[in-house]
Order: C-alpha cells, then structure tokens, then sequence
C-alpha cells in the first residue's frame, strides 16, 4: 500500500491518546488500593486533557484522508458491518469519556457514585475512568481491526494487527505519562516509566512477531489466478493507461526494498531501541529529559513504524499492474 | 435471483480498446457527472475508467501468445467492498445484484479499494468519490432506447462481440449457456468474493482427420466395382455434377 500521512498521523496520535489515559488510570486504581500515593485531583485532570489534546490532533488528521470530509458525519451509518464505522463512534466517545473524566477531576465534582462490601466508595472519576478505560480498548480493537478484517492484505489479517496497535499505543502513551510525572509529579515518573519499559519490549515481541510472519507469507493471489491463464510465465505489456491510475498510485509505495529495510531498522532503533535505553537510564538516574528524549524518539519511530506498516502491505490488485513493454 | 453480469470471451477479444472508450464516452456524459481526467493531452495524461484493457504476453518466445484483458468491476456476489463501507455509498443491488456507489453519500475515505483484491475501484481526483462501473444501470433499464439497445455500453461496442450481458442465474440465458460450455472461470477465486463477471479462456479449435475421411466411400464410381479402381486423384461423379 502507498501510505498516507493522514492515517500515519491519526492511528498514532490516537494510541498516544488512549495509552496515556490507561497510564492516569493505571496509577488512579493503584492509589484506590493504596499501593501508590493518590495524586492531586490537578495531575490526573491536566493528564487527561493531554490525551485528549493527542486525540482531537488526531482527528483533525483524519479529515484529511478524506475526499468529502463535509460528509463525514455519514460515516458513523454502518456500525454493524463496517469497523471503520465502528472507529468513528468509538473515537468521539472515548474523546467524549475522557473530557468528563478530566473535568470531574478538574471541577472536583466528585461524588461517590456505589459503595463496595468492603466500604471502598467508588467515585465518579474512579467510574468515568473505568468506562474511558474500556472506550480505549473498544477504539484500539475498531482501529486494528480496520486493518485485520481484510482477508486478501495477508499482512495486515492476523491477531498480531490488534495486538500491535494496543500494544504500541500503550507503550508511547505510558512512556509520555512518564514524562508528564517527571515534569508535575516526580515520584510517580519510575512508576510509568516502569511500565513503559515493560510495554515497549512487549511491543517490540510483538511487532517482532509480525514482522517474522510477514517475512514468511506466502501470497495466495498470483498472475495466473489474477487473470485465470495457467501457464509459468506470464509478462504483463500494457496496464491500460498510460500516465498512471489510481491502482499505480494507492497501492504501492514506489520505494525500493532497499528504502524498505531501512526505514525497518530505523523504527525498530527509534521506537523500540532508543526509548527502552533512555527509560531503563532514567530508572538508575531519573531525568526528565531522558524521558522527554524518550517520549520523542519512541513517537517519531512509531511514525516510521506505520508508514512500513502501510507499505509492507501487498496488495493482490497490484499483480494487475506489474509492468508495461 | 437476477445476477446481471458480463462474460468476457478471451479467445475473441483483440484489444482495441473499443468497450474503453465507449463506456468512457457513456459514463462522462450521465447525470452522474464526468469521469474526470487530468492532463488529458499532457504528457501523462490520467484519469478516471471504469473498465481498461491490459495487454499480457503469455509464454517464451517463439511459443508466445498474446492475451488482451479487459477489466472492470467483476460485481461479486459476495463483493468485500460493500461491508467495509462506513457510510453505506457502496451497496449491492437485491434486485439485478450490481454493486454501486451513491456519489452523493461517499465521503472519499478510498477504504472500499482497499478492500477489493481486484483493484476495480477508481478514486476520482477531481470529484473526490470512489467511482465503478455501474453495468451501465443508467441504461439497460431505459424504455426510450430500442431493446437491443438496453446494454452496457461495453457491449454495445465490441467489434468483435466479445463481450455477452445477461443474468447468470437464469440457466437458458444466453450468458450462462457460454460459461457452462465454454469452461468460464472467475478471477481470484482463492478469495471467495464470487465474482459475478466470467471470463472464457483462450482455447483453440483442433479438428482430427483421419485417413479414410479423405476419401468418399460411397463413391459411385468405385462402388460398382466394374471399372477400374480409379486413383485418388482422379476425378469423381462429384467433379461433374
């Protein structure tokens, strides 16, 4: 596939989003428990619109994938069968949880909403922060399955799909909740970065893992199934047009594999090597800009990430446009 | 259940790129709007089509034919395309089973190309919405065309009757006669997308001679045996008569 910036950008941004808020509410239910020092209802607050602010970012990218974006407000028709329809609902509601979970921290109303048996009382954001923790999967899950659910892109239809966007979401999100710790809230920085560092090598399984499969697939669609003609060789003369179409243009990223490999080592370097490093240095000698540094490094490799993601798709339609004489 | 669709004969097909320009002229003049081209007489001119020509080179030299291969939307049966669809601009007709695009709800997101292994949609650059050829619905329902006109316009050009419309589910069209009899085959089938459209392979009429058949047997001039027996190269009652 041609990558396109826009959804570069938006299934980034987004997973920073969702993973920061999962990070806030990671520690929140921590500290109900005690095993952490609750914070000030201002961290969790600022914290939150600092999600929100990655997934309003987004969004806005988003628009510009489209052709019609006038008309996007149509794109929320199809939930039962299409899960790009569901990412559409999915994101405004996660935006829209985690804004009333910012604001009740920030206006501190909050009320307690249940008691439990053991005479724990739930409060709203303690809620609000369950059900945005649940939105975030619910978004994850539509954005890899927007990917996954397409049998014929045999890169992309596999479980590791899903797993890999909630996994490196989590990890850029976790890793930039490091640093917002480090920068208001310094004794809960090795917390995060902890886990940061936890999530960052599970993404990097992960992405390993595809990356592995995606090595070995075996294309199901060849010429001679693309154009029914059994015989071994098959050389294509003419595609039809001349300047280009849209087939030449959307589906293959006309880079060479040579370009292929190196922007491989560099995601795996910038969003995997560097930030694992800097987080394990920060957790021997706390830095905020080590965390910072990390936080960027990690984010930028996850937009490098991407774009392969797009362009190691092969699409079958490009058999049809192999060459011309 | 109608299923219209188009059945492609290969073994007819020259390239001429006839059913191109033909659907191009219908589909750019409809109440649609145009196929938009950029550069049309640029360098590289490119552009919107609902159905091209590709030229493919089948075997090693001298051994070689040349296959031409018309593609379009294959209008599957279980079109992959259609599901994905955020806005529901893609649906698949009950009525004949061609699968459309409503210009007017597509918002442009490119995901239903995405999701067709055949690459039979085509992104309009200038309109902004997903275009496919539409089995020329604008047309083959039209009352003020003549009967035999009511066609895709595709099939209306082949010089060479290439291309068959018809109903596939109707077992005595005339469509599903030549897929049956001419071993028809799909695109891609590993898929499962069912596609509609049927292409007919290249094949080659071979007749076998045999010996005997040269010779008339009953061959009033060998058959009474009272002459004699002339040579195969003399003449025959036939040669007068």
């Amino acid at each position: 596939m041609n990558p396109a910036f826009s959804v570069i950008f938006l299934t980034t941004l987004i997973g920073v989003g969702q993973g920061l808020l999962l990070a806030l509410f990671t520690q929140q239910s921590y500290a109900l428990f005690d095993l952490l020092p609750q914070q000030e209802a201002r961290f969790y607050g600022w914290g939150a619109l600092l999600a929100l602010l990655f997934t309003v970012a987004g969004l806005i990218a988003s628009f510009f994938h489209l052709g019609r974006p006038e008309r996007a407000w149509r794109s929320a028709a199809q939930w039962r069968t299409s899960w790009l329809s569901r990412e559409v609902i999915a994101l405004p509601a996660f935006m829209g949880v985690l804004f009333l979970y910012g604001m009740t921290h920030l206006t501190g109303f909050d009320p307690v909403l249940l008691t439990l048996p053991s005479g724990l009382g739930i409060h709203a954001t303690v809620m609000l922060g369950g059900i945005a923790t649940v939105m975030a999967f619910a978004l994850f899950v539509s954005t890899g399955m927007v990917y996954a659910c397409m049998r014929f892109l045999q890169e992309w239809h596999s479980p590791l799909t899903v797993i890999n966007f909630i996994l490196l979401g989590g990890a850029s999100g976790f890793t930039l909740a490091a640093f917002y710790a480090a920068l208001v809230a310094p004794a809960q920085a090795g917390f995060f970065a902890g886990w940061a560092l936890i999530i960052t090598l599970l993404g990097l399984l992960g992405r390993g893992a595809s990356l592995w499969r995606n090595a070995r697939l075996k294309p199901k669609s060849t010429l001679q199934t693309a154009i029914g003609i059994k015989h071994p060789r098959i050389v294509q003369t003419a595609q039809g047009a001349m300047g280009g179409s849209f087939n030449t243009r959307e589906f293959f990223h006309g880079k060479s594999e040579s370009f292929l490999a190196r922007v491989k080592v560099v995601f795996l370097l910038l969003a995997f090597a560097f930030p694992a490093l800097l987080v394990v240095l920060d957790l021997s000698s706390p830095s905020t800009a080590l965390l910072g540094c990390a936080f960027i490094s990690q984010f930028v490799g996850l937009l490098a990430e991407r774009w392969y993601f797009f362009a190691e798709a092969r699409h079958p339609q490009n058999l049809y446009y192999r060459g011309v004489s | 259940m109608t299923q219209l669709a188009l059945v492609i004969d290969l073994n007819v097909c020259v390239g001429c790129h006839a059913c191109v320009t033909s659907c191009k002229e219908w589909n750019t003049s409809g109440s649609a709007g145009p196929l938009c081209d950029e550069n049309p007489y640029g360098a590289n001119p490119t552009g919107t089509f609902f159905n091209r020509v590709q030229t493919f080179e089948i075997g090693q030299y001298p051994n070689t034919g040349t296959v031409h291969f018309p593609k379009s939307c294959l209008h599957c049966e279980d079109p992959p395309c259609v599901p994905v669809c955020p806005t529901g601009a893609s649906y698949k007709r009950k009525q004949d089973g061609i699968v459309l695009v409503d210009y007017d709800k597509c918002i442009g997101c490119k995901y239903c190309s995405w999701a067709c292994p055949y690459g039979a949609r085509e992104f309009d650059e200038k309109q902004k919405v997903m275009k496919k050829c539409t089995l020329c619905v604008d047309r083959i329902y039209d009352n003020s065309l003549a009967e035999i006109d009511r066609k895709p316009s595709c099939v209306k050009a082949c010089p060479a009757s290439a291309r068959l419309f018809g109903d596939i589910h109707d077992p005595e069209s005339a469509v599903s006669q030549a897929i049956r009899e001419n071993a028809g085959y799909v695109l891609m089938p590993e898929w499962g997308t069912n596609p509609a459209n049927h292409y007919l392979p290249r094949r080659k009429t071979n007749m076998k001679i045999h010996e005997d058949e040269l010779e008339r047997s009953d061959n009033p001039l060998k058959v009474d045996g009272l002459l004699p027996k002339p040579g195969k190269n003399e003449p025959t009652l036939d040669d007068f008569s």
